[in-house]
């Protein structure tokens, strides 16, 4: 970050920093890139020369957000997403730290490729990008990298995401091996065989629409494989976009047995079900599909009960024209930075989450499922802040985001509660 | 009565009069077909694209010779000849086709929604000719025909639809049709080749063939495609027949005077028996013919020509 540390004063919001129990009117000190105080509302001057003074009223202040699955894109595909304008996505949405895929090309699976993305991304001095290296060599699935110099050289996690370890015997080497560096692996679970050239859930409307269908159990057997390898080896899994009733079902049994297991999933699926697909919407195709009703409640129900740690984006960047073909043709994946926020206070909206809840699964969780040093606004913590207007609606229009992707099911929703201010590291970014 | 729509996508989403006007229409273009001059000047002057991108005979042959029927200009594009080898999306190439003046494009596609993609991106009307295991509206259409034709109804009528209802458009085509119609519809097949929740389409799904075909009015059997057997859907072919074929044992099942039908090409042995295929109560060649008055109909309606349809001038 650059040095251009200005100490804030944001005054007069509500704080909201689940790791240190705060919720309440506060006024947020930030000295030198770190959280210095934080004092009841009001006490303080509200004129002084020491620092700038942020009004807040009204207004949420939380630790800046931590999407901890991205795709920037870059190196290779740099006409879908760069690193640049990823994290300026990011900052508009109000994520300060986000941890980006390795399937770019060449795959994030040597030190030099992660050296290259996280020099690329200190040029923009922007949200921090934590890169995630391959499980195997170039996501093929058959050798494991090496995964002690991906570490050392920024890496906080191995995954092949999009391509999963499809043979149990790799990825019990791999669960093995990540002990020694204290890496979690990240497995997006799908069998395979069992999606062979699915396109969406399998189901009511795949029947109707004669696309061929992803069935459920592609997901569940493989989490259930996982946490089977993980109890097994004692390394740690983490269940990348949970996307079915079944697959929360297996985690909530598996955390229960106390297996080193944690989860995430994304605002669509505890929003959206296969009916959005109908018309042939490539915005709304991604993998995993978007599943049935029963799936939203259960991951819902899921987040919830602390099954789920985390809520990321799978923020999938492409070009408008790739997902202006046929259905089967266009690529998986939307974009999800912009709106991570506002679609996830639906869950306070809708009594789901509390607030302090809905927080705690975008910022402390997630940032220790990585091994973050971020996510929350304790003193002497990175200042990273987000500061938005819970009552504030807009209407999605993928035409203005800074995402390079246009690529939303959410295109045209109304939705409330709208990022108003982004800092990094005592730095104002938006 | 006019059309109100701009493109033919899929039987679902038409309504009961839609398909009436649909059938009337066929019924009067039929007559034209028995004629010695099978011709009328209805769309002279008006361009018609067979997109092709999957082989066909049936299909194109009869949207052609409806297209020439009614005087448009026909012209038929088959993919594996054309710029889509050099990577030309379908957006792109359908643009082209319609700066060049094309009213219709009339679109055979293997990926479910693609006409609906053109639909909406284009001014031209757009005829789905098959796209992928979704919907092949034409042949629902004629399907229809050619059992009101022979029965004198569709409503209550009871049908049967054997074999690979998962990949069939054919099925999902007659499904929505038959049943909108008032038709009750059983369907049967290995387990491997029904799809998951197929009731969800208002069928019957039955558990043996012999339970599907007891008692009813038309069966129809679809094409085994026979790569199905080494991607593991069915053991083999043999048992495929012996089991959900139709035979004259399974025939006499259904009621007297009960009409086969299939969309064809058959599979002679395994889906159908020859003597069956053959036999009195197939109204299979009949579909073929009914399809020529069919396609004159939707390219006729959808055309806007709300005008005259050309019979009376020309007889």
């Amino acid at each position: 970050m650059s040095g251009n540390h200005r100490s804030i004063l944001i005054k007069g919001g509500r704080v909201v920093d689940p790791a240190s129990g705060v919720d309440g009117l506060f006024d947020l000190l930030l000295k030198e890139g770190k959280v210095a105080e934080l004092r009841p509302s009001g006490k303080t001057a509200s004129s002084g020369k020491e620092y700038e003074i942020l009004s807040a009223e009204g207004h949420v202040v939380v630790p800046g957000l931590v999407d901890i699955h991205v795709h920037f894109r870059e190196p290779g595909f740099e006409y879908r997403e760069t690193i640049a304008t990823g994290v300026r996505s990011a900052v508009a949405g109000g994520v300060t730290s986000v941890c980006c895929m390795p399937n770019t090309n060449p795959v994030n699976d040597t030190a030099s490729v992660t050296r290259f993305i996280l020099a690329q991304s200190r040029r923009e001095g922007l949200a921090h990008v934590y890169p995630i290296g391959a499980i195997t060599k170039g996501s093929q699935g058959e050798e494991i990298t090496e995964m002690g110099e991906l570490k050392e050289a920024g890496c906080v996690a191995v995954s092949d995401d999009g391509r999963p370890v499809m043979q149990a015997g790799i990825m019990r080497r791999a669960l093995e091996y990540a002990r020694a560096f204290h890496l979690p692996v990240i497995d997006h679970c799908e069998d395979l065989t069992l999606t062979d050239d699915g396109v969406m859930h399998e189901g009511r409307v795949s029947t109707e629409l004669g696309l061929k269908g992803i069935p459920s159990a592609s997901e569940e057997v493989m989490v259930a494989r996982d946490v089977a390898l993980a109890e097994a080896t004692g390394g740690r899994i983490h269940i990348a976009h949970v996307s079915t009733a079944g697959a929360v079902r297996v985690i909530r049994e598996a955390k229960a047995r106390g297996v080193a297991v944690t989860a995430e999933t994304c605002p669509h699926y505890f929003l959206l079900t296969h009916e959005a697909v109908r018309g042939y919407n490539t915005n709304a195709k991604m993998n995993p599909p978007l599943r049935e009703e029963a799936d939203v409640l259960a991951v819902r129900e899921g987040l919830r009960d602390g099954t789920i740690d985390a809520i990321a984006t799978d923020h999938a960047p492409h070009h408008p024209d790739e997902k202006l073909r046929e259905f089967d043709a266009a690529p998986f994946g939307i974009v999800g930075l912009e709106t991570l926020l506002p679609l996830s206070l639906r869950l306070v909206e809708e009594g789901v989450l509390t607030l302090p809840e809905m927080v705690a699964r975008l910022t402390h969780l997630p940032a220790r499922v990585m091994g973050i040093p971020r996510g929350t606004l304790a003193p002497g913590a990175p200042a990273d802040v987000t500061v938005f207007d819970p009552k504030a609606t807009w209407r999605v229009d993928a035409g203005t985001f800074l995402s390079k992707g246009r690529n939303t099911p959410f295109q045209g929703w109304e939705l409330k509660g709208r990022v108003v201010r982004t800092i990094v590291e005592g730095k104002v970014v938006l | 009565m006019k059309l109100k729509r701009k493109d033919l996508l899929e039987m679902r989403s038409l309504d009961r009069e839609e398909i009436h006007l649909f059938l009337d229409t066929a019924e009067s273009f039929k007559e034209v077909l028995t004629r010695e001059i099978k011709k009328v000047p209805t769309l002279r002057g008006k361009t018609v694209v067979n997109l092709f991108y999957e082989p066909s005979t049936r299909t194109r042959t009869s949207f052609e010779l409806a297209g020439k029927r009614l005087s448009a200009d026909v012209i038929h594009i088959a993919t594996q000849a054309s710029s889509v080898v050099k990577g030309e999306t379908l957006l792109d190439t359908a643009r082209n086709l319609e700066a060049m003046g094309a009213d219709m494009i009339v679109l055979r596609h293997p990926a479910p929604g693609a006409p609906h993609l053109l639909a909406r991106t284009l001014r031209s009307s757009v005829i789905n000719a098959g796209d992928g295991a979704h919907e092949h509206p034409t042949q629902g259409l004629l399907d229809l025909f050619t059992i009101r034709e022979r029965l004198g109804r569709i409503e209550g009528v009871k049908a049967a639809i054997v074999g690979d209802i998962l990949h069939s458009r054919v099925a999902r085509s007659a499904i929505a049709g038959l049943t909108k119609m008032g038709a009750k519809v059983r369907v049967s097949g290995p387990p491997t080749l029904l799809p998951l929740e197929a009731s969800t389409l208002g069928v019957q799904v039955c558990p043996t063939m012999e339970e599907a075909v007891r008692g009813v009015d038309v069966i129809m059997m679809l094409r085994l495609q026979l790569e199905r057997q080494g991607r593991g859907f069915i053991p083999s072919l043999r048992e495929y027949a012996r089991f959900w074929g139709l035979t004259e044992g399974r025939l006499r099942l259904a009621k007297e005077g009960v009409l086969i039908m299939h969309p064809g090409p058959i599979n002679r042995g395994v889906e159908i028996a020859p003597e069956v295929a053959d036999g009195p109560y197939a109204v299979i060649l009949d579909q073929v013919t009914n399809g020529i008055a069919v396609r004159m109909a939707v390219l006729y309606l959808l055309s806007g020509e709300g005008g005259s349809s050309g019979l009376e001038e020309a007889a």
